[in-house]
């Protein structure tokens, strides 16, 4: 699935060089469910956007399948990012004006599919996450636990084999945290979603079959 | 209703209609203020035109081989060409010649004065020769070509002004009107009686002094003039009435063509007031309308820059989930648009509705509105957001999403 080599990333701000990522390389399977941890700044939210195609390394490479991201044009890219990876965020990122099945199709209108299928699919994945009843509330109108349930919906509306996501219970308290593992446990266990997880808690890290250390952009075990 | 492209733009519209208040005001009374200037200069234009007009002819059609100075002089064999010239100009219905004096002028004696003797055919008797009528160049036009100043402070009577252009309603066989000078140096008024050349005319008008060589002149009847002559069927020159429009887009090219035997030349003070008239207005409009443009596009640059850094994360989050730069363009160039719809029409509807209340206080003008005016509004407003919202909209397609995640 990704296979990743020689990943560096360094930032250059008020000319210091900054090393966020350093000769990082590793493998990361079909269907795995993988934790990265690690301190603040130890370059788990760059290891993550670098894998969503989202951050061009300053050198080694990104490969998917048999895709080397960072050589593909900006908009096969989006693409690849459109069909292929599914984005939990820890602040849920969902457009205010919008409701909560409007957010979830937010996904499928670059692939111009029917008006009803979307609409329909949308409804689904609400439904599945227990939010049959809160389609048409805007974002605001829902609790954070729900609101993190509608981003998941809308990281899955295109069936992505892959979930990038970004603390994802970082603005939750402990049982709408578990609550959200249990989603992301199950789309690993039942729908062979592959789940790349950066946290910094260790009870979430608990949850995932592959732990990744990162301290100062490297991989420590 | 399906979810689209357009639902999110409409939405996010309604969403924050307080903050498109001032971007769809900016385009709103730019186009308001274009449209009730236009409005107010299309009407003032065609008064000023009307004024011009009463500056008299700036075209004459001479003899072949005449100067003006011919004319003015008026001596006993100075050159004529056939009246009927002035038919053939008619039938010819060349576009920009709004009226036309035939004239024959000789200098001749009156009880041992020189004076210069001059016919002239009435307005009547033009409107009244069917090929006028074929030609679009009837009675009422001649009218209004022929009006008055309405220059309500002058002393002067309408027949006096008239008699200044040297434009008569009607002129009888056996009447003149006197110059200023003559009718005192002959000692007639208003009434007399006044023996030319062993007949007898009434004068029917003293004109008032002008200070020209009008002053030493007497008008009489064109085929009145020609029988006293002797010169049957001929005049001196033809004086017309040209747009200026026209004259500058070939019309004295088109004169010369259908009369060829003759010298046609510009009375060039009045042709260069006249154009230098309609330019200076034509310049006015451009200006503001370039002003008008270059406010709106910023103003609306300005909303849509600021509404581009306040949906920074929104636009992040789209392009994470796998929006391409096509659809963030969309996003906001359909937004420009309807912006430029909207304003376009308020803007119509707030100009010409301005023009219409404020143009009889503020101009003295009756105003109506110009259905024309609408499309322009409409593209023009257009024009307007789109040039404004294009750079913010480039800048909202070229966001880094990897800083807006990291922006928590």
């Amino acid at each position: 699935m990704f296979d990743i080599h020689g990943l560096t990333k360094t930032y250059t701000r008020s000319k210091q060089h900054v090393h966020a990522l350093r000769d990082i390389s590793l493998r990361i399977t079909a269907g795995s469910f993988v934790a990265v941890t690690g301190p603040s700044g130890s370059g788990k939210t760059t290891l993550l956007l670098t894998l969503g195609g989202l951050i061009q390394p300053s050198a080694g490479n990104v490969t998917y399948g048999d895709q080397n991201l960072y050589t593909l044009p900006a908009s096969q890219l989006a693409t690849f990012r459109n069909r292929t990876i599914g984005f939990v965020l820890q602040t849920f990122n969902l457009v205010p004006y919008l409701t909560a099945v409007e957010n979830v199709m937010l996904p499928m209108l670059p692939r111009e599919t029917n008006g009803m299928d979307t609409l329909r699919h949308a409804l689904d994945l609400l439904e599945k996450l227990g939010l049959a009843d809160r389609a048409t509330f805007l974002p605001r109108e829902l609790s954070v636990g729900q609101q993190q349930r509608v981003a998941i919906a809308r990281a899955l509306a295109n069936d992505p084999e892959v979930i990038l996501a970004d603390e994802p219970t970082g603005n939750l308290d402990p049982s709408l945290a578990n609550e959200i593992l249990d989603v992301l446990d199950d789309l690993n266990r039942s729908y062979s979603k592959t789940v790349v997880m950066v946290t910094h808690s260790p009870q979430a890290a608990a949850r995932a079959r592959e732990v990744l250390k990162l301290r100062d952009g490297m991989l420590v075990s | 209703m399906a979810f689209t492209f357009r639902t999110i733009v409409l939405k996010e519209i309604y969403q924050r209609k307080g903050r498109m208040v001032s971007g769809l005001l900016a385009i709103t009374l730019g186009i308001a203020v274009i449209v009730a200037i236009q409005s107010i200069t299309s009407v003032s234009r065609q008064v000023v035109a009307k004024k011009l007009d009463l500056l008299g002819a700036n075209i004459m059609v001479l003899p072949q081989g005449a100067t003006v100075d011919d004319y003015f002089s008026a001596d006993v064999d100075a050159p004529t060409f056939p009246e009927e010239y002035v038919e053939r100009i008619a039938a010819s219905m060349i576009p920009g010649v709004d009226n036309m004096s035939p004239k024959l002028s000789r200098r001749i004696e009156i009880d041992g004065s020189s004076v210069i003797l001059t016919g002239i055919l009435p307005a009547n008797e033009l409107a009244s020769k069917p090929i006028w009528q074929a030609s679009g160049l009837m009675g009422a036009e001649l009218a209004l070509a022929c009006a008055p100043s309405q220059n309500k402070e002058s002393s002067l009577t309408e027949a006096d002004l008239k008699a200044q252009r040297k434009a008569v309603d009607s002129l009888g066989m056996n009447e003149v009107w006197v110059g200023s000078q003559i009718a005192e140096r002959l000692r007639v008024n208003t009434g007399s009686i006044l023996p030319i050349e062993g007949r007898t005319f009434k004068v029917t008008h003293v004109l008032p002094e002008t200070g020209t060589i009008d002053d030493n002149r007497i008008f009489a009847h064109l085929h009145a003039a020609q029988l006293l002559l002797g010169i049957n069927g001929q005049v001196s020159n033809i004086e017309i009435m040209g747009c200026c429009s026209e004259i500058s887009d070939g019309l004295l090219g088109k004169l010369r063509n259908i009369l060829p035997d003759t010298r046609i030349t510009t009375i060039g003070h009045i042709v260069n007031t006249q154009i230098e008239t309609n330019t200076l207005m034509a310049k006015v409009a451009l200006v503001l309308l370039v002003i008008i443009i270059l406010v709106g596009s910023f103003s609306i640059g300005n909303y849509m820059w600021a509404n581009v850094e306040e949906r920074r994360r929104e636009i992040g989050t789209l392009i994470t989930i796998g929006w391409g730069r096509r659809h963030i363009y969309w996003l906001f160039l359909a937004k420009a648009i309807i912006l430029g719809l909207v304003g376009g029409v308020l803007g119509y509807v707030v100009g010409t509705v301005s023009a219409v209340i404020l143009g009889p206080y503020l101009a003295g003008l009756e105003i109506g509105p110009v259905l024309a005016y609408f499309w322009w509004s409409v593209v023009v407003a257009m024009v307007i957001s789109l040039a404004g919202s294009w750079y913010p909209t480039y800048r909202a397609a070229r966001i880094d999403p990897a800083v807006i995640m990291q922006e928590v």
